[in-house]
């Protein structure tokens, strides 16, 4: 064990002693105790820049299941080290923030920090496995640490609600992708990221290669929140704040990031990858971006921006994903969108973070989140508005932020979409630049009415629950270190590009040599012009936002995929209520049915296909008139079992067949079972009236059997069945009998004359051995049954 | 079975020695099982017949007094017997249920053949006594 797996692994064992802290330590919040690890983390994963600034690795393997191949390999690399620098981080500054947010005499605070750090710990083994099993082991850990965490007010309805939305299409997602990983190990016989990366060019024809790319990516975008997927993400804003934070906005939704860019060197060869992954992510980031002006609730704002956020860096993995089409284009013409998805990577995760610790300050102090009942609260709470400028001006795309160098970025990589002559993007490509052109216009609109209707206008205390005050320092101190990493990367973006993106970018794309260079000024380019239009027509579309918010009701209610999961899920249940209801009748008499039929379906459709009905007469012996009387005669009474009225009658043909049979062991010359036939038939004749005798009187009606064509028809066709069974079956003797052995050994070796008895005691003395155990186990049964139900009652009485 | 009023002499006293006759009987199916039809489990029956003639015959607390038996006991009895002499043949280094038998000189039959196999079905034979009175009795006294 290195200390490099002592690091995914410390949070889960960290969280074994909150609850002790949480109990013995009342005094202190248990956060702070919380907070030294992700600390220490983010110093520990610091120290690896060097490393992977020169492009190197760092792999650390211990065995798990070796014989299936399933190893716990620890791989670091520029990309999972930004991703792991971006947990530990954030993780540390909302562990601070939910100190100075969660009481601590009134919140579950062990619950939260358990969960908390299962997540972290989950998050952690996500980014830094190398062993697909593994990483989707951790995968799952986050959805279902994310679920507990969702639900962590699990008294409230919509917390639980949206728990569950949350678990069921991420679970959905996750499985899915368990799928995929399968259909790699089948195509490479490996489940190492590594080796199936250096396998990519021989499985790219391979049947399988498609299947698993759709599966990979369906648990991608189902965990990124992109379209139509992205549902839960707006009612997963029932958890706290702080976790709407770290979750919601800079880490959990971006594992599906991070799985797409983690195999993209494995897919993006094929056009279909990158079509999908740009398209769903550019459908994605409209919507999103659309939506998230007509929300009410700020976290609701923020949620469908950070779908649409996720979608735009999914579009620009996509069409970096492009640059590996083809070997002739290896220059940074192309790359320039991975590098960009990477930037925004991290600029998202600043500004989003910082908007939403704002927005639980503005709750907290304020009581609510409503943007028509806030307003005016800036002379009261300037330090929150300056980071809410910050942030929002920065997702909006201004300068001098870093949201502005990313989005530039963005249309850089748009606009050179047109300019490629592959994958057919000359023609149906123009519309990525200008869907994301709009859509940067929505996303100006929400930012500013983030702002503006939140701090900006009149105040109305009459409608706030509490009197809005600035909020504590400690509060403060994790957006405000968000909010200065906005602008010190806006200023100083080429100070992350070489230690953090650049590596991470080669991890993306392994073949290429990326030269990143962010700068502030390209000169006059049609992406700055696209960002004054953006500008001017936002500020238009936001000073008349009131004139033309008529357009989303265009759109009806129940139409919207809200609507469509909800019905999907109420449909589900009552189908299968009503499909169970109707199956499973409670009468056993349909039950014989649907055996039956079965039976004959199964059984006739299979002598049928395999043509398997013969019939030889070779073998037969001669007919003796005594078998033909007899069997003329147990026929004539077995049938009118059928048609006789009353009971007793019944009863007495029943026997009547029972001593039949036993005159047919006479005269196929079985002695021993002639004799026991006899006496087991006598005693069962005697249950049978003893049975009759305690009918109850009450209802009884002698009535002949009613006539149902189906029963009719079932019974003869299972007779049918067995019959041709029987007649196939002795027509094929497909070796000799082994009654040899026992004819000639019988004597000589158990010295008994009698084969039959020497069978049951001597050679096959076991079988017999478990029979009168049976019939042991069947009289303790009768005693008991009887007996005890006699003397259950009074037992009780007793007591 | 129900207290019978009527003076059932006829009755009791052919059962009397037809019940002889039978266990009789059952003990000669019992013993010739081994080489001409026959057995434990028949051998059970019939003795279980004898004893239910006797049930017809008297009455239940006359029955318990002559046979003073617990028949479940009887019956545990007899799984003993099967499993003991299945696990006998461990003692020799044979696997489970191997029989042996051979012939002594013994002093009122002569030369006899004796064989675990019988043993076994002794077993078999409790067994199914056991189970057919438990049966009988439980289902006779339930009212």
């Amino acid at each position: 064990m290195s200390l490099l797996h002592l690091a995914i692994i410390s949070p889960f064992l960290f969280a074994i002693f909150v609850p002790f802290v949480f109990k013995y330590f009342r005094q202190l919040h248990t956060g702070w105790f919380v907070l030294i690890l992700p600390v220490l983390l983010f110093i520990y994963f610091f120290s690896f820049i060097s490393i992977t600034s020169a492009e190197e690795t760092v792999t650390k393997t211990i065995s798990w299941i070796p014989s299936l191949g399933i190893d716990f390999t620890v791989k670091v690399d520029g990309l999972a080290l930004l991703f792991a620098l971006l947990i530990t981080g954030i993780g540390s500054l909302v562990v601070l923030y939910s100190v100075y947010y969660l009481q601590k005499d009134k919140e579950q605070l062990n619950n939260f920090y358990v969960y908390l750090l299962l997540f972290m710990g989950a998050m952690l083994g996500v980014v830094l496995s190398d062993n697909l099993i593994v990483l989707y082991t951790f995968w799952e850990f986050t959805s279902f640490s994310s679920f507990l965490l969702i639900g962590y007010w699990y008294k409230r309805e919509k917390s639980r609600y949206g728990a569950q939305k949350s678990m069921l299409i991420t679970v959905f997602g996750g499985l899915s992708m368990l799928g995929g990983i399968i259909l790699l190990y089948l195509m490479t016989g490996t489940f190492s990221m590594a080796e199936i990366i250096q396998q990519t060019n021989g499985i790219i024809t391979h049947h399988l290669f498609i299947p698993a790319m759709l599966c990979i990516l369906l648990g991608a975008l189902t965990k990124s929140a992109q379209f139509p997927f992205h549902i839960w993400l707006p009612d997963a804003m029932e958890a706290p704040t702080p976790v709407s934070a770290y979750l919601h906005s800079a880490t959990m939704v971006k594992a599906g990031i991070y799985l797409v860019a983690r195999m993209s060197p494995v897919f993006a060869e094929t056009a279909l990858w990158v079509w999908l992954v740009a398209g769903f992510g550019i459908i994605t980031l409209f919507w999103g971006s659309f939506s998230a002006v007509k929300q009410t609730d700020l976290k609701g704002i923020l949620a469908f921006s950070t779908i649409s956020q996720l979608g735009m860096i999914m579009t620009l993995l996509g069409i970096g994903g492009a640059a590996l089409h083809f070997d002739s284009v290896k220059d940074s013409y192309y790359t320039v969108a991975t590098v960009a998805a990477v930037f925004h990577l991290i600029n998202h995760a600043t500004f989003k973070g910082a908007l939403f610790m704002v927005v639980g300050i503005v709750d907290h102090e304020t009581g609510t989140r409503d943007i028509r009942k806030l307003g005016g609260l800036m002379p009261f709470m300037p330090i929150t508005f300056t980071v809410a400028i910050i942030g929002t001006f920065s997702m909006a795309g201004l300068p001098p932020f870093n949201g502005f160098l990313s989005k530039e970025m963005f249309f850089t990589a748009m606009v050179r979409v047109l300019n490629m002559d592959i994958l057919n993007m000359e023609t149906i490509g123009i519309l990525f630049p200008v869907i994301a052109w709009i859509a940067s216009i929505f996303t100006f609109v929400y930012s500013m009415i983030i702002v503006f209707k939140t701090f900006t206008g009149k105040l109305q205390p009459e409608k706030l629950k509490k009197k809005p005050h600035e909020a504590p320092i400690g509060m403060l101190i994790s957006p405000i270190v968000l909010a200065s990493l906005v602008l010190a990367i806006g200023f100083f973006p080429n100070v992350l590009a070489n230690t953090i993106i650049a590596p991470a970018v080669a991890a993306i794309m392994p073949d290429f040599t990326v030269d990143v260079h962010i700068s502030f000024w390209h000169g006059f380019t049609p992406e700055l012009l696209m960002t004054f239009g953006v500008i001017a027509i936002g500020f238009l579309l936001y000073k008349t936002y009131p004139k033309w918010r008529a357009v989303y009701k265009i759109f009806p209610e129940k139409l919207s995929l809200n609507h469509l999961y909800d019905d999907a899920l109420t449909n589900t249940e009552r189908g299968s209520r009503r499909l169970t209801n109707s199956i499973l009748t409670g009468s056993s008499r349909t039950y014989l049915l649907y055996l039956f039929v079965f039976f004959i379906i199964m059984l006739g459709s299979t002598l049928f296909i395999k043509d398997a009905f013969t019939f030889n007469t070779s073998n037969i012996s001669s007919i003796h008139i005594a078998e033909v009387i007899l069997a003329v005669g147990i026929c004539i009474v077995a049938i009118s079992i059928l048609f006789v009225k009353s009971r007793l009658t019944s009863i007495i043909l029943l026997g009547a067949v029972g001593y039949s049979v036993s005159l047919f062991f006479v005269i196929y010359r079985a002695p021993d079972l002639a004799l026991t036939q006899l006496v087991i038939e006598t005693i069962s004749v005697a249950l049978f009236l003893l049975c009759f005798y305690h009918l109850p009187k009450l209802k009884k009606r002698e009535e002949r059997i009613s006539f149902k064509l189906t029963n009719a028809l079932i019974s003869v066709g299972v007779g049918a069945i067995v019959i041709l069974i029987g007649l196939s079956a002795h027509s094929n003797k497909l070796f000799e009998s082994i009654s040899h052995y026992y004819i000639e050994n019988t004597y000589k070796e158990a010295a008994g004359k009698n084969m039959v008895n020497v069978i049951l005691v001597d050679f096959r003395g076991l079988d017999t051995m478990f029979e009168i155990t049976v019939l042991a186990i069947a009289a303790i049964g009768i005693f008991g049954l009887i007996k005890l139900r006699q003397q259950g009652g009074k037992k009780t009485e007793n007591k | 079975m129900r207290k019978i009023d009527t003076n059932d002499m006829l009755l009791q006293v052919t059962t009397k020695i037809t019940a002889f006759i039978i266990l009789l009987f059952s003990l000669h199916l019992f013993l010739a099982g081994h080489n001409n039809p026959g057995g434990g489990f028949i051998g059970g029956l019939m003795s279980a017949g004898a004893v239910v003639l006797l049930l017809l015959a008297y009455d239940l607390k006359t029955v318990r007094r002559i046979l003073p038996f617990n028949f479940i006991y009887v019956a545990a009895t007899g799984l003993l017997v099967a499993i003991l002499t299945g696990m006998g043949s461990f003692l020799f280094g044979a696997p489970f249920l191997s029989h042996a038998f051979d012939y002594f000189q013994l002093p009122f039959l002569g030369k006899t053949e004796l064989a675990t196999a019988v043993l076994f079905d002794i077993g078999v034979y409790l067994v199914v006594v056991g189970i057919t009175m438990t049966i009988i009795q439980t289902i006779g006294e339930k009212e």
